[in-house]
């Protein structure tokens, strides 16, 4: 999101708050996020994919809403709804190529009409046949997650995103040869993917809330979120959507208002001037001394907590501005004492969704399966495939994969380091002046770790990254 | 349609609070704005510099065309230019013998490390005078091709008490046209017309780009980009300490040309034997003046000469043989008659010590070039008597 995406946000939000009805409200919400989704959808080399991307998005939505639709739904208005957000948004935007004044929302020229309407229609067969069909069929709700989750590990996966986009270029009539994995930057998938997984799954163990298709689409596409999150649950979501009412307008907007402006200077003053002195490939090897390095990783780790923190800020007060409040993503995580607090506290969103959804499920299944384990080896295959898990959401590369091994090993010996504790010496835990200094030292360890951790992260390769911790510890 | 029914007192209150608060934020950034209008505190700032205290001092002045890979930037601010520079966190000693060069690329290095410019093989040769004093070079070339660039900045280096002036030209800065047309001319416009009136100098063009000095553009609001940049050149002061890198140095690059093209004009030049009021000659005059008692040699610098395609016709991408050959002659005979110290080094550096450029010199080249200068520094310097 740019100053401009933010500034165009504030006034629409703004304008919807305060200038129309409460119950019409949620419907603006959604023509807003779905316009956003293809005017945040940033520009890619294939041709029409800046379109296509979006209204995948948009697709996948409606198409989940249709699996996990409540079962009372009468048959008229979901017609009606599904075909304003799939027939009239894909219209609405593809139309636009042909109005000069106004073209374009997506970065470059929607394709033509005789390209999208078949899109339209052929979205709209499958949701007849998933709303008519999927009912009762369990087989339904896991398909559509395994075809999340590939879909995920295709655009996460360098070569498999490579070799996506040579298909797709081939299909459009370009060179396979330029195909590379950065090819197909869909805006936000991640995230949406991780909401609509929680809504298939919480609908498989029926706790997932009843929605209406505007209202699931507002949840899954909601224009301050849709970027980077925060990954709000339906259940909480949901309250705010109908309530929005008058009556918190006011203070909504002021602390919606400062939330943004704490959010701005974040991510636009912070982020991007310790940004420029941040480590990175190129200037970890040129730096000519241990302590410069030391100053460039620490500017990396607070460039990523301002710059992930003041977006998630944006976002936030965006919501509140609408009246949703999303949820926290971060609290004070560098000042936490140990790293279980410190995982409690940065991200929380994505930690919770994987606590949720892999974490329970997977220790609760090893203990009930495997009753001979003892308790430490399920903590610790839990936490490692956990965090390995969370490192290879950002991609999959051995990278991401050691950085989440570091975390997953780290969370571990934290976990027995506290038993370990709690069994030698109770009192000192226990005593004020000892908590004060163990959680003193606890927070700079704990700090010195995450940081350390950062350059399995900023490193294209683990090798490089074993050089970098060479050279920071003066070989 | 607004639904304030369930709005109450304490609501009220509250937006009257905020509306309070508001309003007067919103007086406080008006006057903020008018007054740092009025006393446009702008130079003052750029002269508060972390480099020379928190990071040593840049070796030439900064310029950038990829700041993210030469952890350098090119900015408007003179000020805050030479603040970053080495020059303004070293007082000048009496066992200093102060030499600053000024010139375009060739002179800042361009495709060359900071330690491997003409200042730093100057230094690198450890010359001490019969008197004691060591000489010292300073690098203040700047990668553009105007004289009234370098008249700029000499004005300012004069505040840093040289004691010699090393000043290599070459055709291309000549040009009428060329000389207001960079942005860092275009961006000191009162600095340009304090010269001008100062020196008496006609820069022989009217810029329409000139930047009108508003008061728009003095405000906090106007000045937003220029305080930005200042900001950003003290964080690349990172990078400098860290790395020592000014400048991003590709592998490759494509060569000076060798094969050029048949044409035989240069700018806007009717011919052969033109006349010395078709360039800006005056303008050496003029550096002179702001030079004041401060010897300065006037170098017409090296430069590849084609054996190629066309180089009967021409000399290098950049001349005609024609205009280069008539140049020389008014150069030789300016200095003649102003009694200017001149070295004419044009072909002084082999031709394979050139890289992208005509101008643009290997650290062979440019260290060829350094010792071609070293003696008449010395002449010069050994005529000169300490402060």
């Amino acid at each position: 999101m740019t100053l401009v995406h933010i500034l165009v946000f504030i006034v629409f939000t703004l304008l919807v708050r305060w200038l129309w009805p409460p119950h019409r409200r949620g419907w603006f919400i959604l023509v807003g996020s779905l316009l956003a989704v293809f005017w945040l959808q940033p520009s890619t080399p294939i041709r029409n994919l800046d379109f296509w991307l979006p209204a995948a998005s948009i697709a996948l939505t409606v198409l989940t809403w249709a699996i996990v639709r409540p079962a009372q739904t009468s048959s008229r208005v979901p017609w009606v709804t599904g075909m304003i957000l799939i027939v009239g948004s894909f219209l609405a935007v593809g139309l636009l190529r042909y109005i000069p004044g106004l073209c374009c929302l997506t970065p470059s020229r929607p394709p033509q009409l005789i390209q999208v309407l078949p899109a339209a229609v052929l979205t709209l067969v499958v949701f007849a046949l998933l709303y008519r069909y999927s009912p009762g069929k369990n087989w339904v709700p896991g398909g559509a997650i395994a075809l999340l989750i590939t879909l995920f590990v295709i655009l996460k996966s360098p070569a498999l995103a490579s070799l996506a986009s040579s298909g797709v270029r081939d299909l459009q009539g370009q060179s396979t040869e330029l195909a590379t994995f950065t090819d197909l930057p869909w805006l936000g998938f991640s995230y949406l993917a991780f909401r609509l997984i929680h809504a298939l799954r919480d609908f498989q163990s029926n706790k997932l809330p009843p929605a209406s298709a505007e209202e699931f689409s507002v949840y899954a596409l909601f224009y301050p979120a849709v970027t980077a999150g925060p990954i709000d649950r339906l259940q909480r979501f949901l309250p705010d959507l109908r309530r929005a009412g008058q009556s918190e307008a006011v203070e909504d907007t002021i602390q919606g208002g400062k939330r943004i402006f704490y959010g701005i200077i974040k991510k636009f003053v912070l982020a991007d001037s310790l940004a420029l002195i941040s480590i990175n490939s190129q200037n970890a090897f040129q730096a000519n001394s241990t302590a410069w390095m030391w100053v460039m990783l620490y500017a990396y780790a607070f460039r990523l907590f301002f710059d992930f923190s003041g977006y998630t800020d944006i976002a936030i007060g965006l919501g509140r501005l609408a009246g949703i409040r999303l949820p926290e993503n971060f609290d004070q995580p560098y000042l936490k004492p140990n790293l279980t607090a410190f995982w409690n506290s940065w991200h929380m969103t994505l930690a919770q969704w994987f606590r949720a959804y892999f974490f329970n499920p997977l220790t609760r299944s090893l203990r009930s399966r495997y009753r001979a384990f003892p308790a430490w080896s399920i903590i610790l295959i839990g936490q490692l495939s956990t965090m390995i898990l969370i490192g290879l959401w950002h991609g999959i590369t051995w990278s991401f994969f050691a950085w989440g091994a570091w975390h997953g090993s780290g969370l571990f010996i934290h976990n027995r380091w506290v038993e370990w504790r709690r069994s030698r010496a109770p009192a000192v835990v226990d005593s004020p002046s000892g908590s004060k200094i163990s959680g003193f030292m606890g927070g700079l360890v704990t700090f010195h770790f995450v940081l350390l951790g950062w350059v399995w992260f900023a490193m294209p390769d683990p090798e490089i990254a074993l050089d970098v911790f060479s050279k920071l510890f003066g070989r | 349609m607004v639904d304030k029914s369930s709005s109450g007192p304490g609501d009220q209150k509250n937006v009257r609070f905020y509306a309070d608060v508001l309003l007067r934020t919103l007086v406080l950034l008006i006057v903020c704005n008018l007054l740092y209008a009025a006393l446009t505190p702008g130079p003052q700032l750029a002269r508060i510099s972390a480099y020379n205290s928190l990071f040593p001092g840049r070796l030439r002045l900064p310029y950038g065309e990829n700041p993210e890979r030469d952890y350098n930037m090119s900015l408007s601010s003179l000020e805050a230019m030479f603040a970053s520079h080495e020059i303004s966190g070293k007082p000048k000693s009496s066992s200093e013998f102060r030499v600053i060069l000024i010139g375009d690329s060739s002179i800042w290095g361009f495709l060359l490390p900071p330690g491997k410019t003409l200042a730093a093989f100057i230094n690198e040769a450890e010359v001490v005078l019969p008197d004691g004093r060591a000489v010292h070079a300073y690098n203040l070339g700047y990668p553009v091709m105007s004289l009234a660039k370098d008249l700029l900045i000499l004005n300012e280096a004069m505040a840093y008490e040289p004691d010699l002036i090393i000043w290599p030209i070459t055709l291309e800065s000549f040009p009428e046209d060329k000389q207001l047309s960079h942005p860092l001319l275009q961006q000191n416009p009162a600095k340009v017309q304090a010269l001008s009136d100062k020196y008496s100098i006609d820069f022989g063009v009217s810029s329409p780009e000139q930047v009108e000095a508003a008061l728009w553009n003095d405000s906090i609001i106007g000045s937003r980009r220029s305080l930005a940049d200042l900001l950003r050149l003290q964080l690349y002061g990172v990078m400098w300490a860290a790395t020592g890198i000014d400048h991003a140095i590709p592998g490759s690059y494509t060569p000076r040309q060798e094969d050029l093209p048949a044409d035989t004009t240069f700018h806007d030049l009717p011919g052969p034997n033109f006349a010395k009021n078709d360039l800006a000659f005056d303008l050496l005059s003029a550096g002179q003046r702001i030079a004041g008692q401060v010897p300065v040699i006037l170098v017409n610098e090296p430069m590849f000469i084609s054996q190629g395609m066309n180089s009967h016709i021409r000399y290098n991408f950049f001349y005609p043989r024609w205009a280069f050959d008539d140049y020389r002659r008014h150069l030789d005979s300016l200095s003649r008659e102003n009694g200017w110290n001149y070295l004419d080094l044009w072909d002084a550096v082999e031709n394979h010590q050139f890289t992208n450029s005509a101008i643009h010199m290997t650290p062979e080249g440019t260290r060829q070039f350094a010792y071609s200068l070293i003696e008449s520094i010395v002449e010069i310097a050994s005529s000169t008597k300490p402060d």
